[in-house]
């Protein structure tokens, strides 16, 4: 062997070791994988079915999980289509510029410069059709991308829950978008008024008035946080979001 | 060997009197859960870099030293992310990148440099698990005082019922943000220094006499 601080030692040792750390590293990741793809699926599916008010933390998400059927909306023409056939990853659409469009600065309120043309939607159905459909929308908020869930009765105006599933907001401040107390302002508010116009907003902290059903207080001392939730109430409820694919619903035409 | 574990808790405390390692105790004592994780995670690395490091400090050229440690740093890191993920996925969302950069840790290449490269791989097993320790009261004394005064709650149970829940604390908003860890690790060394006096460092520069008024 050559001696301890020669150059044929020294790449000697840094291959010995970068093997032996590769084969390690990628061992753990490989055997951990489908435990933390479970984990994920789960993590989304309970915040679908939070959003929805459905939700039984005593028993386990997948058996609650059964009824629910994911669906595939085209939101240009508002309508459902059929599943992708190469399957359904957002970050793979977001990247293919086939199958994303992107949003003018003007229109854009929620600060997420380009939009899927294909959403997938959770639906809730009963023995008389849909009950309940929950729709993934996501804009930024101070820090962060938020990702949340609205859930809509099947008039598809009048709000069942609303919830975010992933952010980076300020703990105590921003981050109280997780609060319960605040989350539960949202159910029975009306997105649309009777002419169709979007009418939902988030105020300022302490400005809403509940008299009209229209309007949801915002977080006190996270004004900014506020502005990206109302953001992106406005632009996924708005003409570039499912507005078109509402509309076709309450027309029993989706 | 006893010293070894317990004399980087208060005597030498990694944060307190070494200053490394500051700046995840900023980012993640915002809650006592997550700073024990990330303790928990850190006691792991330290302890296992350590070992590693030291059983093959003889193998080591000096020449590539630290890149050696880092890598071995660097795998034993990504190995208790995958596992956080895998396991606690609810906590190693909150950790986000923090568990990451653990890598970037001084504590952790500071230890591996200063002792294990030096030690035998038992001792600086222990050393590694102790110099996690005194990591840990660091982040659990931060965590107790951000989290109760910023959020009126300790492990996530309410202790002091706030304003926004129907009670009566109103929360201090500046503990929940990164700075507050700042003053609380700057009073806890102060209290520290105060019962170990020998940990008083001689200032660096002395006031000159002519700058002093004369008596008189």
């Amino acid at each position: 062997m050559a001696k301890k601080e020669s150059i044929s030692r020294t790449f000697i040792v840094a291959t010995l070791l970068c093997l032996v750390c590769g084969v390690f590293v990628a061992a753990a990741a490989v055997q951990l994988k489908p435990l933390q793809e479970a984990n994920a699926v789960m993590n989304l599916q309970r915040n679908v079915l939070m959003a929805a008010d459905r939700f039984d933390p005593s028993t386990d998400v997948a058996d609650q999980w059964g009824t629910v059927e994911e669906r595939y909306v085209d939101l240009a023409t508002g309508r459902f289509v059929d599943a992708p056939e190469e399957g359904y990853d957002l970050d793979k659409i977001l990247k293919n510029a086939d199958q994303y469009t992107v949003i003018e600065r003007s229109n854009d309120a929620a600060g997420i410069g380009r939009r899927e043309n294909i959403v997938k939607v959770y639906v809730f159905n009963n023995a008389n059709g849909i009950e309940r459909i929950v729709l993934p929308m996501r804009g930024k908020g101070l820090w962060s991308t938020m990702w949340g869930f609205m859930a809509l009765e099947n008039d598809f105006n009048t709000v069942a829950g609303f919830t975010f599933y992933e952010h980076g907001e300020t703990p105590g401040l921003g981050g109280e978008v997780d609060n319960p107390r605040w989350k539960a302002q949202w159910p029975g508010k009306t997105v649309y008024d009777v002419d169709g116009e979007l009418q939902l907003t988030v105020t300022k902290a302490g400005q809403a008035d509940s008299s009209t059903g229209y309007e949801i207080d915002g977080l006190s001392g996270a004004t900014l946080t506020t502005n990206g939730i109302d953001g992106t109430v406005q632009y996924w409820m708005g003409e570039n979001g499912y507005r078109a694919f509402l509309e076709n619903l309450k027309a029993g035409d989706a | 060997m006893k010293s070894v574990l317990t004399k980087p808790i208060a005597d030498n405390n990694p944060i307190a009197l070494q200053i490394l390692g500051i700046c995840s105790a900023l980012a993640v004592t915002s809650s006592l859960q997550v700073a024990v994780v990330m303790s928990l995670a850190v006691i792991v690395v330290t302890g296992m870099s350590n070992l590693l490091v030291s059983l093959l400090r003889n193998q080591i050229p000096n020449s590539i030293r630290l890149i050696v440690q880092m890598t071995i740093i660097a795998s034993l890191v990504i190995v208790v992310d995958q596992v956080l993920k895998a396991y606690a996925y609810e906590i190693s969302k909150q950790l986000s990148v923090f568990v990451g950069l653990i890598i970037t840790n001084c504590i952790v290449l500071g230890r591996a440099e200063a002792f294990a490269m030096k030690n035998g791989p038992k001792a600086s097993f222990v050393d590694g698990i102790g110099n996690g320790l005194g990591y840990t009261l660091i982040l659990l004394v931060v965590g107790f005082f951000r989290e109760l005064l910023g959020a009126g709650k300790l492990f996530g149970y309410t202790v002091l019922p706030t304003i926004n829940e129907g009670g009566w604390y109103e929360p201090n908003g500046l503990m929940l943000l990164p700075p507050s860890s700042f003053f609380i690790i700057g009073l806890f060394i102060w209290a520290l220094r105060s019962w170990k006096r020998e940990q008083i460092e001689t200032p660096d520069f002395v006031i000159a006499p002519n700058s002093r008024t004369a008596e008189g």
